[in-house]
């Protein structure tokens, strides 16, 4: 067995110490309790201090758990508090370019649609909530896999098909996807999942920078690149809509 | 790309709701191009007591026109017409000389009418006025809030009898200061908010004189009854005036009649439900006035220029999205409203619960105030999970309760049903409203319908818009939920859902 960290075992005993009840422990406390040298149990403590994870009262300069710890447990967004938070944008979205607008997340291995506009025509189109997506070719997918680490993996271990003689499948090629994806803010599929088909999505992010979702305008092929290229004002539109998102639930601008 | 917001021009649209006033730009396509939005005070004398300060009320209307102008960087010359919808029934008098209001408004949720209401049935009871006014003698409605205000603030009536009082609901306070206050402000208020004082014949569109003196509000404060869609006069005086000076003030409707509106429900049969704290259903019954006998409300629905009024029916939840709320603050079984969906998706089904929130008695189309919530067909297998299923199926069945009473009421079947507010984000919600009400339930792209409605209305009234055709043409389907439930076991779960509404009744004893 690999040697365990003497500072993270320490610094874990503190967290337990302080957890252990609804108190707020001096620097002599703790070090005694734990058989720590003071200096030693200070060094821990600044640490974890700045970390946010432990927080000194200023009165009485004794310690207590912070406020971070308990983010840590409650970080989940609910998906359909997403969608709840999304609904305005997404139709204005919609609205705006002309196309259908899904809102997606990272569920196993795949894209979950958690939102769906249609497509503002009279044409009959079916609700796609629920439906599942592919990571590695759809623009939904490549900005989860470009942003998330989870997804990332996923996409990266996972059986990655052919659709179409477009779909970059080899994984040193995906990797190169991701970066541009990266540098430029979003992603596009351009009939690498379906025929005919291309979309356009940019990454959403909670208050504290996490990607957490991925919207996108998908349509046909020949109006979202008229000249073989993605339509730049298409991709400004999503990407305000992603930006207005995550500012409505509590991003900075960015 | 069709992004035009650059290039006008535009029509604002005034919603003085019940928490709120805002103001929301919309370019011809019925998009938005800015909002902003002020809310007010709630002032609670007494229990069951609710009121607004008007003058407070004012102030932030001015601000959040200048502010939803500033916002969108247009100038007078872009604004074709404002338009208002407004919080409906609370009733304001204010003296015509001053300007000044002679009381807080007494806002629609104010019981202090209870009373009142009872004594003014008399013999007859609560029905007494529904063949002229199409409504109840209830706490909610106008009338009596003006007669409260006459018997109760001194020196009052004589005032009134003298001519210097005004009566009015908020679309008339807006319209007045608007078109110049005591310099000539227009005293109108619409034929959607006059039907909601139980003053109006539904039949001739006006003041029904035996009736007001039944109720004791002398006809001389009445403003007078026009269309939802014309201009009733011009923007004038003070800040407002500078601003926007010559503006066209063209459409006043209530707040559920100008979602109707919005919703572009034109056409006998057409509904729309909204989805809050409460939920308002109203359906357009076209010219006909349909004397209800499920207990819903017979209401003028809109009537543009001097075309022929259309009327509707009313049917209005208590409980629906404040289901949600109590399960969050009372019980605490999740901590934000949209975690309902996610916590009732982790089970099939409701494991048998069935959940009546008949909180304060049972309204349309039972109307038992014996009635008291209950959660029942508990077993061991029922879990927090069930229960939720249960909040959300409850709102779809007092939909269904109200649609039924719709179709008994006016031989017309719902063909589809017309969607907006909060509660449409949740999308197993709208799919179990669909599948109980086995008729596809539709949500359009732009969420504001209460305001799109009088900017149409308003639209209209100047020929920025040519018809309501032209209006249907803007409508955009942003989602539709189709029903997917066998109709075995649609009809099962009612039968169950009828049950658990009998158990509620009853539980209150009569003193």
């Amino acid at each position: 067995m690999a040697r365990n960290i003497q500072s993270l075992e320490r610094a874990a005993a503190m967290l337990r110490l302080l957890g252990g009840g609804e108190r707020r422990l001096g620097l002599s406390d703790i070090a005694s309790s734990l058989g720590l040298a003071k200096g030693t149990a200070h060094g821990i403590l600044r640490t974890l201090q700045q970390e946010g994870f432990v927080e000194q009262d200023e009165a009485s300069g004794r310690y207590q758990l912070g406020a971070e710890l308990l983010r840590l447990g409650t970080t989940y967004l609910d998906v359909h508090e997403l969608r709840a938070r999304a609904l305005v944008w997404t139709d204005d979205l919609a609205r705006s370019s002309g196309e259908s607008v899904h809102l997606g997340v990272l569920h196993q291995q795949g894209v979950l649609i958690v939102h769906h506009v249609f497509r503002p025509d009279d044409s009959r189109q079916v609700l796609e909530i629920g439906a599942m997506q592919p990571l590695h070719s759809t623009a939904l997918g490549k900005v989860l896999s470009a942003y998330d680490p989870v997804a990332h993996s996923e996409a990266l271990e996972s059986r990655r098909t052919a659709f179409t003689d477009r779909t970059v499948h080899d994984p040193e090629a995906f990797e190169q996807v991701l970066d541009l994806t990266r540098a430029r803010g979003w992603a596009a599929d351009v009939e690498e999942t379906w025929e005919g088909v291309a979309s356009v999505a940019a990454p959403v992010h909670d208050r504290r920078r996490m990607p957490v979702g991925a919207v996108g305008v998908t349509g046909a092929v020949e109006r979202l690149c008229p000249a073989g290229e993605l339509r730049p004002e298409l991709i400004a539109a999503v990407r305000d809509c992603a930006r207005a998102v995550s500012r409505d639930l509590g991003a900075g601008r960015f | 790309m069709t992004d035009a917001h650059t290039a006008g021009p535009f029509i604002a649209a005034i919603d003085q709701g019940t928490t709120s006033s805002r103001c929301i730009v919309f370019d011809r396509d019925g998009r938005i191009v800015s909002v902003d939005q002020k809310e007010h005070e709630q002032i609670f004398p007494k229990p069951g007591w609710v009121e607004h300060d008007a003058a407070e009320i004012w102030t932030n209307v001015q601000e959040v026109v200048a502010g939803a102008i500033q916002k969108a960087g247009i100038t007078r010359d872009d604004i074709k017409a404002i338009g208002i919808t407004n919080q409906r029934e609370t009733t304001l008098l204010w003296d015509k000389n001053t300007g000044e209001p002679v009381h807080n408004a007494i806002v629609w949720q104010d019981t202090r009418t209870d009373a009142l209401c009872r004594e003014l049935g008399r013999n007859v009871g609560q029905d007494r006025f529904r063949r002229q006014t199409g409504l109840p003698l209830a706490s909610y409605f106008a009338g009596p809030k003006a007669r409260w205000l006459l018997d109760n603030v001194e020196g009052l009536r004589e005032r009134a009898e003298a001519g210097d009082i005004l009566f009015g609901t908020m679309d008339s306070w807006v319209i007045w200061n608007l078109t110049g206050g005591v310099d000539g402000g227009k005293h109108y208020t619409d034929v959607t908010n006059a039907s909601r004082t139980l003053l109006m014949n539904l039949h001739t569109l006006e003041w029904d004189e035996s009736i007001a003196e039944s109720i004791g509000v002398p006809m001389a404060m009445l403003p007078e009854i026009r269309s939802s869609a014309e201009v009733y006069g011009e923007v004038s005086g003070g800040p407002l005036g500078e601003l926007l000076g010559g503006i066209p003030v063209a459409s006043a409707l209530g707040d559920q009649q100008a979602a109707l509106f919005g919703q572009t429900c034109f056409s006998e049969g057409e509904a729309k439900s909204t989805y809050g704290t409460g939920t308002f259903m109203l359906m357009n019954t076209g010219e006909r006035i349909i004397n209800s006998y499920s207990g819903l409300l017979t209401t003028v629905g809109y009537r543009i220029g001097d075309q022929k009024p259309v009327y509707a029916l009313e049917g209005s939840i208590a409980v629906t999205g404040s289901l949600v709320q109590w399960m969050r603050d009372q019980m605490g079984l999740i901590s934000t409203a949209a975690e309902i969906e996610t916590l009732a998706l982790t089970v099939e089904d409701n494991g048998g619960a069935y959940f009546v929130p008949a909180f304060s008695g049972l309204f349309a189309p039972y109307w038992r105030p014996d009635a008291r919530g209950v959660i029942t067909g508990l077993t061991r297998y029922v879990t927090k999970a069930h229960i939720a299923r249960a909040v959300l199926e409850a709102t779809a069945w007092q939909t269904r309760d109200v649609s039924d009473a719709m179709t008994k009421d006016s031989g017309v079947e719902l063909t589809a049903l017309k969607v907006d507010g909060g509660m449409t984000s949740n999308n197993l919600l709208m799919q179990t409203l669909a599948d109980v009400l086995d008729a596809p339930v539709v949500r359009p792209m732009v969420a504001e319908t209460t305001c799109l409605g009088a900017a149409y209305a308003a639209g209209l009234a100047v020929g920025f818009w040519s018809s309501t055709d032209d209006l249907r043409a803007n409508w955009r389907r942003a989602a539709e939920w189709t029903p997917n439930m066998a109709a075995e076991t649609r009809d099962r779960e009612y039968k169950s859902w009828l049950k658990a509404v009998e158990r509620t009744m009853g539980w209150i004893d009569e003193n």
